[in-house]
Formats: structure tokens, sequence, C-alpha cells
């Protein structure tokens, strides 16, 4: 009896101990790793987006709520003036979720691009939803358009044998549509 | 033989230098030596994570009872390799993205248990700091000897520079999986010609 006490009140102070430290590591790293998932994620697919900005974009980002829920937005300013925003938006792909950045000119209501941010496609396959090739297609483009691939009805062109990775991703642009329409008048208020 | 701390440290370059003596832990030593970086900020992890696990073992090795020590070693590990993650991605980002997920693999490299188990659980803290660093250092000199071959012939780089003439053809077969298997077992085969003392 006294052996299995000692076994339970050993492990349990190894696991309090290493717990603890485990904490203390993860709150002192959090900021710096939030820091740099933005620039090395977020931001080549950001510069990418919205290319003309003469900002720091990844600074200048707000918070916006929608439905309870809090949104980063970040926003492109050109001369100081806020001309285009861009938030991220996830859809499940064939084997996780993708994540696409999705710009938007707030004048004339176009996409400015979309950046894939991450994904967990296959390799060749999927994962070429990645590539300019593809991403090109929502260059540009009014948002009034329906975005769907051309197997069902849509305009833009699947990559061949990812049809549910592309798919996914059209999915993603026709969500942040709807998001951009909830929040384009908060955005612009700001101005 | 009388235990040195000069021979428990460099032991671990020649006379068990893993993973050519000790055939333990190829999993990084095949999946992340495509290239020199990816070789060195691994085998410095795995150095890191010896080193601490085996001092801190070692240093708590009376109290630990008997029937629950493998799964004591394995949370002190774990939280050197989490700390070790953590810090990664905070400050060198790039290499812990090309690292991915063997960062996390490094719980359960074999090495760093059998250290554990066959050292630091029977040897004063400081015999088992100087077999650690040893070992872990050893290791990340066997890594970038396997990924210098390796990308310079598969890839014509070394650490990312240009090293080989401008219309080599890069071997590419080096850096795919098999030519990991390949290189390590030549590399096993020569050292072997070699006397361990």
């Amino acid at each position: 009896m006294r052996e299995y006490i000692r076994m339970v009140a050993v492990l349990t102070a190894i696991a309090a101990v290493c717990g603890l430290l485990l904490a203390a590591v993860k709150k002192g790293t959090e900021k710096r790793i939030e820091e740099q998932i933005l620039v090395n994620v977020q931001g080549p697919a950001l510069n990418n987006v919205l290319a003309s900005s003469t900002n720091d974009i990844i600074q200048d980002r707000e918070e916006i709520t929608v439905d309870q829920e809090i949104k980063i937005v970040f926003l492109g300013k050109k001369n100081g003036q806020i001309w285009a925003i861009a938030f991220e938006m996830t859809a499940m792909g064939y084997k996780g979720k993708i994540g696409v950045m999705v710009g938007f000119d707030l004048e004339k209501d176009r996409l400015t691009g979309i950046g894939i941010l991450t994904h967990q496609e296959t390799p060749g396959l999927g994962a070429r939803v990645s590539e300019p090739i593809f991403t090109n297609n929502f260059k540009d483009r009014v948002i009034s358009e329906i975005f769907k691939v051309k197997k069902d009805n849509g305009t833009i062109d699947a990559v061949s044998g990812a049809t549910i990775s592309s798919r996914a991703v059209c999915s993603a642009v026709e969500q942040s549509i709807v998001l951009y329409s909830a929040i384009k008048d908060q955005v612009v208020k700001k101005k | 033989m009388k235990k040195t701390i000069a021979h428990e440290f460099l032991k671990g370059f020649w006379e068990i230098l893993p993973p050519f003596r000790l055939v333990l832990g190829l999993c990084p030593v095949l999946a992340v030596t495509t290239a020199v970086e990816n070789g060195i900020g691994m085998g410095l992890s795995t150095t890191f994570v010896l080193f601490f696990s085996n001092v801190i073992i070692s240093s708590i090795k009376k109290i630990i009872p008997k029937k629950v020590r493998i799964a004591s070693y394995i949370i002190i590990i774990a939280t050197f390799v989490v700390i070790v993650e953590l810090v990664m991605k905070a400050y060198f980002f790039s290499i812990s993205k090309q690292l991915g997920l063997f960062i996390n693999l490094i719980v359960v490299n074999c090495i760093i248990l059998g250290r554990a188990e066959a050292f630091a659980s029977k040897n004063p803290i400081y015999l088992s700091a100087a077999d650690g660093l040893g070992i872990g250092l050893g290791f990340t000199l066997s890594l970038i000897l396997i990924s210098t071959i390796r990308e310079i012939l598969g890839k014509g780089t070394f650490l990312g520079m240009q090293v080989m003439w401008n219309s080599y053809e890069p071997f590419a077969f080096m850096v795919s999986a098999p030519g990991a298997f390949v290189c390590l077992g030549l590399i096993l085969a020569l050292i072997n010609l070699f006397p361990k003392k």
C-alpha cells in the first residue's frame, strides 16, 4: 500500500512541476510566437494580396466583432487612406482545414486576390491550390460573381485531380464575401 | 575501469558515437538530414533535451519508484522537448517550420530514453551531465556529416550556398528517403572498419 501511495505522489509531483514549468515557458514565448507567425505566415500572403499598399499591414490590424466573434482584419492603406482589407477564412479541405487570406478592394468591391496560408492537402495534388496558377483565378474579380469550380457550373478552373481542395478554397472565398459585406460598413466608418 | 568526466564526455564522439555505434534514434537521422541547417537544428535540440533530462533524472533518481520510472522519464523528456519547440518557434521560426513534427518526435528518440535508463539512473549528476553533452554533440556531428553529404550531392549546396560547379546536375536521389538509407549504411559500414578503441 505504501508503495502505491509513493508512486502516485512522486508521479503527481513530477507532473505538477513539469506542468508549471511549461506554463511559464508558454507564457513567456506566446507573444513572440504570435508575432513570428504573423510575419512569416500571414506576412507574405498579405504583401501579395494587398500589394500596392504603402503601410505596414501587419501593424495596422484591427479586431472587429461580428456575431460575437472577434475577427482580425488587416488594413491596406495608400497615402494614409484605407483602400483595401484582408482577413483569413478557413474551409474544410481534403485532409484538414485550409486557411485562405482574402483581400478586398473597398472602393470597387472587388477581390484583390487570395493567398493560401495553411493546408494539409496531398503534396503534388491538393497542395497545388497554393500555387499562383490557381490563386490567380480569384484576382480582381467582382464580389457579386459566383465562385465555384467549373464542375459545379462555376467559373473557377480547379486544380486537376484536386476538386475537393479547389472547392474548399472556393467555399472559403464565398464565406469571406458574406463576412466582407457584413463588416464593410464598420471598416468604412473607422476611416 | 574508473569513470572520469573526460571519458564519459568523449565516448560519445567515437566509442559509442550515435547513431553509428549505438544504432538508435534513426528516425531523425533519416528524416531531417536533407539540409545541413536542419541537421544542426535537430542535433542541438536533441543535445539540449539529452543534457537536461540526464541531469534532472540523475538528480532525482533516488526518489523515483522503480515501477513508474519510465513514465517519469517520459514526462521529464517531454517537458524539455516542448520547451525546445516553443523557444525554437519564437526565435528560429524558419528552422522550426522546416523541422516541424520532428521536433516533437524527439520525445520518442530512443537515444534519450536509452541514456536515461542505461546511464543517468545509475550514475552521479556530473557524470550524467558529461554523458548527455558528449552523446548529444556526437549525435549533432553525425547529423552534420550525413546532411553535408546529402546536401552537397543532392542539391549541390552547403548551408544553402552553391559549392558545386555550375553545370553540376543535382543527384536528387540523395535527398530522397532511399538516399538517406544508402548514405547511413555506407557510413555505418565505413566506421565499423575501425576498431572501437
